[in-house]
């Protein structure tokens, strides 16, 4: 420490703003504890709200509009050929939805009295943060938590200094549309925002290294948006690898296998990694592992007793409302509390069209751990709803313990679906049966019927 | 098919217990027992009680005996086939199925399907089926739900499950249903049922807040909690939250007694015993308590009954130096003032000296503080749960007593009848320490009732 630096004693210091940050602050003040968040862009929501969850529904919800529009003419309206103007796209984008949420972030901050410090913050032992940056000071605390998040994964191997070359941060805020995109990864993000540019009139080609669209997320799940992106997409190659990637004037020249292919842009998303390099860890007890993944007991509390952390730092499943839950929970647990995150289920939403959403167990991985369960199967091909919105493609499938008839997991896909997984999430959580899922009044004609018949045909 | 063994071991206790005491062994080697049947007898720091079997089968090892100490997961009886056919031996079939205890070592053993079937009813592995809030429920009250059956559908564990637990984790032994020693005493008396049918009374449910952050107005130390302090706040709280207390005064003139006592001293003393008050006190509320037997009782909330107890078994609180203790004299109502003055006093002497076993401390039917010797001029304790009534005594004091007109110099004794005002009124506390008092006031009338 230098003489003249600002030294300020907290109760509880939350490093990184994103969703799991913020929710651990709020729940701190309101728990009577004094709280700085220390964020590196002094604002509130982190990667979820500026360049992940929030920008991406904004854009998928444009794609769903053209898509709309598009489906409209089976029915006998035409609204004729769109035009997308991107300056606007993005102004709203950027203002009515990012721009507004994070003034509400900031308005509740104020409310709550929790003070962002805008800076980095790196470990200086267990007890104090030095912050560098716009406000440089030293912050001493009881607790702190991390909660610093994680970014996109680059290719690896493959390392191309260049703007066509896009991450999916970059490839949010829109810069044009590429009229011949490559998007590298079938996961959630490349399937997302491919869908996004396709929609807006990229020609969209997408390698996946494996051999299927979302790895791990059960094949009946996924078929129907495979079809979907068969139709959307230029292209889909499975068990592909990229190679060699290299710029020339007209774009990328991608070598995928033994074929060498041009495109305008490349969005890389191959994953994403936990960020806790430069945090100073090593002046403290936390211990990551080699991936930088920070482990934590139930009480999200890392090894250093006065530390504990959250969200996507703490690895897998990387998802905001998991970062959150787990926010409160360390909140509290620095709080005397006696809490645990103990839930049964994090549910998972894919928000492509359609959507597919899941949470508990997963049909794959009851068959590869062996566990018996009960699978009901219901085909939106008898939903009335679906029928009126002309998406007779989904399917909602309901697993139960096949003696107590608990139910332990659900798989949605169909528009709605991350909607429509609010209901099962609850049902598993709070451990009740297939027959109290099957006597529950749905309302007709809605796409959540689909639930209450899969309970059903579990109940013969 | 071959047999294969299936070992039983300590259950998690729930409340942080991490080990227990045996006290019985009801089962022997080769003993074929049904599912259910009570196997042991274990004694924890809270409560005793008796195990019973998750499966059927033969018994063919019993791993423990009374008296030993055994951890949480330690293997208590292996199990063989259910009435395995003659030449069928119960041999171990595969080398890491019988090393003698290591728990980790001993649990690859899979269980028999049976057996895992009351597995999850019993000590589940992975997520219980309960809803958030009832999990933390059970956190805040200390219960471990893997332990817990759940009464919900598709076995959910409900708030009621949860606190039912924490209660039975918490009730001592004299109450819990055992096997009894002498059968004539033990068995229930239902009267004769003209009344409406039992029925549980309706559960609280309570919780402190957490505390504040005491660090904010200056240094703190935290000391942790003895054994027999924690174990001591906890039995308190019990009693103080579930029980409503009511407290009646009186004051008991013991000048004549105390003339008793005087005169009497040397003739104990002869045989070995030191008189005190403490031994008419006993001998007077034991003689109260049958007069007045709904003092002499339990009251189970759950059923909705009162368990009166047909014997008589009076604790007194000892003040040991790590902490208040409750050795328990049998049958008070039926032994002489000199035989409750003599076990009296090597009871208390084995409580001073860390000596007094488990059978001393329990079974206790009512209690009697006497703070006396350390002044004051009286105390309201807490009920020795799940009693029904204490008896708290001072320091007897002369007092200018006005009697016929006349100032007269008499030997007060202050007491206070503490009870259970779910289970009496003011009235029968009034008239069971008026018959106590009475008892002190005319010791001559002990004579008659002997």
């Amino acid at each position: 420490m230098v003489m003249g630096d600002l030294v300020r004693e907290v109760d509880v210091a939350v490093v990184g703003g994103g969703p799991g940050g913020y929710t651990a602050a709020f729940r701190c003040a309101e728990l009577g504890l004094e709280t700085v968040v220390v964020d590196a862009a002094k604002r509130l929501g982190g990667a979820c709200l500026f360049e992940g969850c929030i920008p991406s529904k904004a854009l998928l919800h444009v794609a769903a509009v053209l898509g709309e529009a598009e489906r409209a003419k089976e029915f006998g309206v035409d609204f004729g050929e769109p035009r997308v103007s991107l300056d606007p796209l993005r102004k709203w984008k950027s203002e009515r939805v990012i721009g507004k949420l994070a003034r509400g972030l900031a308005g509740v901050a104020k409310a709550k009295n929790v003070d962002v410090v805008a800076g980095r913050a790196v470990f200086e032992d267990s007890r104090r943060l030095r912050v560098e940056g716009d406000e440089p000071q030293v912050v001493v605390f009881k607790h702190a938590i991390i909660a610093t998040g994680s970014a996109p994964s680059p290719l690896p191997g493959l390392t191309l200094e260049s703007d066509r070359i896009m991450d999916s941060t970059a490839a949010l805020e829109v810069p044009d549309i590429p009229d011949r995109l490559l998007v590298v990864g079938g996961g959630y993000i490349g399937l997302e925002l491919g869908q996004v540019y396709a929609a807006l009139g990229s020609k969209v080609t997408l390698v996946e290294m494996t051999e299927g669209l979302l790895p791990g997320v059960d094949r009946d799940l996924v078929q129907p948006l495979a079809r979907r992106c068969e139709k959307l997409f230029a292209n889909i190659r499975l068990q592909t690898k990229v190679t060699g990637l290299r710029e020339t004037s007209g774009g990328v020249e991608v070598q995928l296998g033994d074929e060498t292919l041009l495109f305008d842009r490349v969005l890389v998303a191959v994953g994403r990694r936990a960020q806790t390099q430069g945090l100073g860890l090593e002046t403290t007890r936390v211990r990551a592992n080699e991936r930088g993944i920070i482990g934590v007991d139930d009480r999200c509390r890392t090894d250093d007793q006065r530390i504990y952390a959250v969200g996507d730092v703490t690895g897998e499943p990387m998802l905001a409302h998991r970062a959150m839950r787990q926010g409160r929970i360390a909140a509290e647990a620095i709080a005397g509390r006696p809490v645990a995150f103990d839930n049964v289920a994090v549910p998972a939403v894919v928000f492509t069209d359609p959507e597919i959403a899941w949470c508990g167990l997963t049909e794959a991985e009851a068959q590869r751990t062996s566990r018996p369960v009960k699978v009901a199967k219901f085909q939106w091909a008898a939903s009335g709803r679906a029928a009126t919105l002309g998406r007779s493609d989904g399917l909602t499938k309901v697993l139960a313990h096949p003696d107590s008839g608990r139910i332990v997991g659900v798989g949605i896909v169909g528009p709605g679906a991350g909607e429509l997984i609010a209901e099962a999430a609850l049902a598993i959580e709070a451990a009740l049966t297939a027959e109290d899922l099957a006597a529950t009044i749905h309302t007709h004609p809605t796409l959540s019927e689909t639930l209450m018949e899969a309970a059903e045909h579990l109940l013969h | 098919m071959t047999a294969m063994a299936r070992d039983f071991r300590l259950p998690d206790l729930g409340e942080g217990l991490t080990e227990a005491e045996i006290v019985k062994v009801l089962v022997h080697e080769g003993e074929d027992v049904r599912e259910d049947a009570p196997l042991l007898e274990v004694e924890t720091d809270k409560a005793q009680v008796e195990l019973p079997s998750p499966m059927a089968g033969r018994v063919e090892k019993v791993h423990v005996h009374a008296g030993q100490t055994v951890k949480v997961g330690q293997v208590l009886v292996s199990f063989g086939e259910a009435s395995a056919t003659p030449g069928t031996k119960t041999a171990p079939t595969d080398g890491r199925a019988r090393s003698a205890a290591p728990p980790a070592a001993a649990r690859q053993t899979q269980p028999s399907v049976a057996a895992v079937r009351v597995t999850e009813a019993r000590v589940t592995e992975g997520p219980v089926p309960a809803t958030p809030a009832t999990r933390r429920l059970a956190r805040e009250l200390g219960v471990d739900l893997h332990t817990v059956a759940g009464s919900g559908s598709g076995g959910r564990v409900t708030d009621d499950d949860v606190r039912a637990a924490a209660s039975r984790a918490k009730q001592p032994a004299a109450v819990s249903p055992r096997a009894p020693a002498v059968p004539e005493r033990h068995e229930v008396v239902r009267p004769p049922v003209e009344r409406s049918p039992a029925k549980p009374l309706a559960a609280i449910g309570l919780q402190a807040p957490p505390l504040p952050n005491f660090e904010q107005w200056g240094p703190i130390e935290r000391q942790p909690l003895s054994h027999l302090r924690r174990t001591i706040a906890e039995r308190m709280t019990l009693s103080a939250t579930v029980i409503p207390h009511v407290t009646h005064f009186d004051k008991a003139d013991i000048t004549d007694l105390d003339g008793l006592i005087r005169r009497n001293l040397e003739v104990a003393r002869a045989q070995g015993v030191t008189l005190t008050l403490t031994s008419f006190l006993m001998k007077a509320a034991a003689l109260a308590l049958k007069a007045h037997p709904q003092f002499n009782a339990s009251l189970d909330p759950a059923a909705g009954e009162l368990i009166v107890k047909r014997y008589c078994h009076l604790g007194v609180a000892v003040a040991a130096e790590r902490g208040l203790i409750v050795p328990v004299i049998r049958d008070g109502d039926r032994k002489s003032l000199l035989e409750i003055q003599r076990e009296l006093g090597a009871l208390a002497q084995r409580v001073r000296e860390g000596k007094a076993t488990l059978d001393d401390l329990k079974g206790g039917t009512f209690t009697i503080t006497n703070i006396g010797a350390l002044g004051g001029t009286g105390a309201i304790p807490i009920i020795n749960y799940p009693e029904v009534a204490i008896l708290g005594v001072a320091r007897a004091r002369e007092e200018a007593v006005v009697r016929e007109g006349q100032i007269v110099p008499r030997l007060l004794l202050p007491l206070s009848l503490t009870f259970d005002h779910r289970v009496a009124d003011g009235a029968d506390g009034a008239r069971f320490a008026a018959d106590i008092v009475r008892r002190l006031e005319h010791p001559d009338q002990l004579l008659l009732e002997l």
